[in-house]
C-alpha cells in the first residue's frame, strides 16, 4: 500500500531553488572578475599541472573584458546569495531540521559505508533517516562552504573596513585564493550532486519540488540494511 | 462584531491516494514552472537593461548602477579611520613595483615646469612645487596594494599625507565639502574620492618609492596613495586638485565601474 511521506519542508525548497540560480551567477560573475587576472596555478615542482582556464573556454563563454560588468552582476547577487543563506541556517535551527542535517557521532563511520554502497561495492547500506551520512556530511558542508565564501568573500572585498575578516582568512591574497577554491567545491559538488540525483530517480527528485515522497506503508526492504542499535531514531 | 460565517459542509468525496498525490503534484510543479519563468524573465530584463546615461558614471547597466551606489551606502556606515590597513616591515616590499598603466601620465612631460595647482572654493589658486610638499612632514607607508583586476603587490611609499597637506595649507573650508577630484596635468586621467577615504590616515601625497623619488612611469613627480581605495584611485601623476559637493569626474566609473571602489 503505497502512501504519502512529506520528506522536504516548503521552506528547504525555497532557498534550495532559490540558491540555485543565484549561485549559477555569482559563479558566472566570478569568472568574469577572475578573467582580469588569470593567475592561480597548481605548480609542483616547477611543472604546472592546472592551469584555470583555457582561452577556448573563455570565449566560448564570453568571458574576456568584463571584469567591470562582472563586479556590477556578483556585488548585486552577493546581497540574495548571502540573505538567502542566513534565512536558511536561521530557518533550519529554529525549526530543528537541523537534526536531520548535521552529522551525528555515526556519520562518518556510515558514509564510508554508504559511498561503499553506491558504488556497488556492498551490498547493504546503513539505516538512515530523512538523509544518509554521507548526504548529511556533503549538504552540511556545503553550508559551511556558503559561508565561507560570505566571509572570504567580504575579507576581500573591504580588507581594510573588515580587516579582522581578512586577518582571520589568512590575508587579502590567501583569502582569495579560499574565495577561489570554494567555487571549484562547488563545481565538484554540483557534479557528483547531479549524478546522485539521476540516479535516485524521480521519487526523489520530485520530493524537493512537491515536498513528499511516495512509500510503501509496509515496506518490503529491497535494500538490506546494516542492523543499528537502537539509540538512535 | 461579525458574526463568524458559518461553514456549510459540502459533503465532499475524500480524495483517494492518487488524487492528492497529482493535485499536490500539479500545483507544486506548476508554481515551480511560474516562479522558474518569472526568474528567467527577471534575469533576462536586468541582462538586456539599458546602460545608464554617460555622466559622471557610465558603461553599466542601470539597475547595476543603482544597486551599486545603494551598496556602497550600505558599506560606507563601515567605514572608519580607525580601520586602518595592514603595514608590512620595509623588507617585505616589492623591488619591482608593478605597473599597470600609464593613461594620463605618458608622452612628454617637463617635470621641472611641474606645479601642484589646488583649487580652492573661494576660487584662489595654489600652485606648489615639489620641494615644498618635501618639506612638509614625511610618512611612509609599506602595504598591499590591491588592484581591481584582482592582483596584490606589497609596496613601500613615501610621501605627505592628505590630512597634513590639508593642515598646512589651511583647506578645512574645502575638506567640509562631500568630494576631492584629481586630475594628471594632461587631464588624461581623472579621479574622484569621497572626502572620508581622502581624509583617512593613510592617503598619502606620495613622492617616493622604495626610497628614491618617484620614477617617470610611477607618476613622476606627485603620485596619490589611497589604501583604502582600489588602485585605480591612485592617480599618477598630480596635477590639480579640486574639492565639491558632487562627485568629481572619475576615470574608471565613466567605463563601468562602482565609483566608491573602496577597500
Amino acid at each position: 500500500m503505497k502512501a504519502i511521506k512529506e520528506k522536504h519542508s516548503l521552506a528547504m525548497r525555497w532557498c534550495h531553488w532559490v540558491n540555485f540560480p543565484i549561485l549559477t551567477i555569482m559563479i558566472w560573475s566570478g569568472m568574469l572578475i577572475y578573467w582580469a587576472n588569470d593567475e592561480y596555478k597548481i605548480t609542483l615542482f616547477g611543472h604546472t599541472y592546472v592551469r584555470f582556464f583555457p582561452d577556448w573556454y573563455y570565449h566560448l563563454l564570453h568571458i574576456p573584458s568584463r571584469l567591470a560588468e562582472g563586479m556590477a552582476f556578483h556585488f548585486l547577487f552577493m546581497w540574495f546569495f548571502t540573505l538567502n543563506g542566513i534565512f536558511y541556517i536561521l530557518y533550519t535551527v529554529i525549526s530543528g531540521e537541523w537534526r536531520d542535517l548535521v552529522p551525528n557521532r555515526h556519520s562518518f563511520k556510515e558514509a564510508f559505508l554508504v559511498i561503499l554502497h553506491d558504488l556497488h561495492i556492498r551490498k547493504m547500506a546503513p539505516l538512515q533517516n530523512k538523509y544518509n551520512a554521507a548526504q548529511r556530511i556533503a549538504y552540511t558542508a556545503i553550508i559551511v562552504m556558503g559561508v565561507g565564501s560570505v566571509i572570504t568573500g567580504l575579507a576581500i572585498y573591504k580588507p581594510a573596513q573588515f580587516y579582522y575578516l581578512t586577518w582571520l582568512c589568512g590575508g587579502y591574497h590567501f583569502a582569495r585564493i579560499i574565495h577561489f577554491a570554494l567555487t571549484l567545491g562547488y563545481v565538484f559538488f554540483f557534479i557528483v550532486h547531479v549524478v546522485q540525483v539521476i540516479l535516485a530517480g524521480w521519487n526523489n527528485f520530485r520530493s524537493v519540488v512537491s515536498g513528499f515522497e511516495i512509500v510503501d506503508e509496509k515496506p518490503v526492504s529491497i535494500i538490506q540494511t546494516t542492523p543499528k542499535d537502537e539509540t538512535t531514531s | 462584531m461579525r458574526q463568524p460565517v458559518k461553514k456549510t459542509k459540502k459533503l465532499k468525496k475524500e480524495l483517494t491516494l492518487d488524487q492528492k498525490i497529482n493535485r499536490r503534484n500539479f500545483i507544486s510543479f506548476t508554481t515551480f514552472g511560474v516562479l522558474g519563468a518569472t526568474a528567467y524573465g527577471g534575469w533576462r530584463w536586468l541582462y538586456t537593461s539599458p546602460l545608464e546615461m554617460p555622466g559622471i558614471t557610465g558603461g553599466a547597466h542601470k539597475p547595476l548602477r543603482r544597486a551599486l551606489n545603494k551598496t556602497e551606502l550600505f558599506f560606507r556606515r563601515f567605514f572608519s579611520n580607525n580601520n586602518q590597513v595592514r603595514t608590512y616591515p620595509k623588507s617585505m616590499a616589492a623591488k619591482i613595483v608593478r605597473h599597470n598603466s600609464d593613461i594620463g601620465a605618458d608622452g612628454k612631460f617637463d617635470v621641472t615646469a611641474w606645479r601642484l595647482q589646488v583649487n580652492k572654493i573661494t576660487g584662489e589658486k595654489l600652485a606648489i612645487t615639489i620641494d615644498e610638499l618635501k618639506a612638509l612632514p614625511k610618512t611612509e607607508i609599506i602595504f598591499d596594494f590591491k588592484c581591481v583586476e584582482g592582483w596584490d603587490q606589497i609596496q613601500h611609499w613615501a610621501g605627505v599625507r592628505f590630512i597634513d597637506f590639508v593642515e598646512h595649507y589651511q583647506l578645512h573650508d574645502e575638506t567640509r565639502l562631500d568630494y576631492v577630484g584629481m586630475e594628471t596635468p594632461d587631464k588624461g586621467y581623472y579621479i574622484g574620492l569621497d572626502m572620508p577615504s581622502a581624509m583617512h590616515p593613510q592617503t598619502i601625497l606620495a613622492y617616493e618609492m622604495n626610497d628614491k623619488p618617484l620614477p617617470l612611469n610611477h607618476g613622476q613627480p606627485l603620485r596619490l596613495i589611497i589604501p583604502v581605495k582600489y588602485g585605480i584611485k591612485n592617480l599618477k601623476r598630480i596635477g590639480s586638485i579640486s574639492f565639491s559637493n558632487q562627485r568629481p569626474r572619475d576615470y574608471w566609473a565613466e567605463l563601468g565601474y562602482d565609483y566608491y571602489s573602496g577597500l
